[in-house]
């Protein structure tokens, strides 16, 4: 197995570990959680597929990642946000119990 | 030898952060495997981007979840599932989406190549990378930065007039 083999299956690995969390807990949390680590999976493609890529010099995929991670960061902040404020209005954070949008 | 022992930490520390019913384990756990992402960037070569994900997700969002966690906490006293009702449905589908994954992984010609390059990731490159050739998405990505986080502050300010 080549390295870029075992960096592409521990970032599908991590990929499934996030989405499961995403689609299995209850905590609107630990949703947020599970969707941050789908996007470190993400981020590690594009390491991987740089370094193992035909031009590497070029840089492209650090630079990607460098903004994904800032991306990252705001998308964190405004989804804990969106928590924060649904919390106040409701006490819960169980996404399965807050369904008054629902048509 | 080391990506093989990063890596299952990274694994390991996700798996524990998906299934801890404390949610500030998880988070701990969270950093855990973002520290072990982190070393397997260092291996990689990429020097600045392990660097910043330990100073954004491990210092700064893990951090940020945990404030989260302590502002939302949920009236203890009634235990309840921490997974949803739906839990096998979700199983299917995260099996189907590794399996598709993993199947194209290994069957691919195109991640058969092994052959690494040197490359300059000094710091100096990526700045005058970053100043230079990528001058623009930089500036984006700031006044992304600066919108998301006004709009944060905006959404989750207490609002004391609508309160009765």
């Amino acid at each position: 197995m080549t390295p870029l083999n075992g960096c592409l299956l521990l970032s599908s690995l991590l990929f499934a570990v996030g989405l499961a969390g995403a689609l299995i807990r209850r905590n609107a949390i630990l949703v947020l959680i599970g969707i941050e680590l789908m996007l470190n999976a993400a981020n590690l493609n594009f390491i991987a597929f740089w370094r193992y890529g035909p031009n590497p010099a070029a840089l492209t995929g650090v630079m990607f990642v460098v903004f994904s991670i800032g991306v990252a960061a705001a998308e964190a902040a405004v989804g804990l946000a969106l928590i924060i404020a649904l919390y106040r209005h409701t006490k819960i954070t169980n996404i399965d119990q807050i369904n008054s949008m629902r048509g | 030898m080391l990506f093989t022992i990063f890596a299952v930490l990274t694994v390991a520390g996700a798996v524990a952060a998906m299934s801890f019913r404390n949610l500030v384990h998880s988070v701990l756990a969270l950093m855990v495997s973002f520290c072990g992402l982190a070393a397997v960037y260092l291996l990689l070569g990429a020097q600045f981007v392990g660097l910043a994900q330990v100073l954004v997700y491990v210092g700064a969002v893990a951090i940020l979840i945990v404030f989260a966690i302590l502002f939302t906490r949920e009236p203890s006293g009634k235990i309840q599932s921490i997974v949803s009702p739906s839990w096998a449905a979700s199983g299917v589908v995260v099996l189907a989406v590794f399996g598709v994954l993993a199947w194209a992984v290994l069957h691919s010609s195109a991640t058969q190549s092994g052959a690494v390059a040197p490359v300059d990731t000094s710091m100096q490159a990526i700045g005058k990378a970053l100043m230079v050739q990528f001058a623009i998405p930089l500036e984006i990505v700031g006044l992304l930065l600066t919108v998301a986080l006004i709009g944060a502050v905006t959404i989750a300010v207490h609002e004391k007039r609508e309160v009765r």
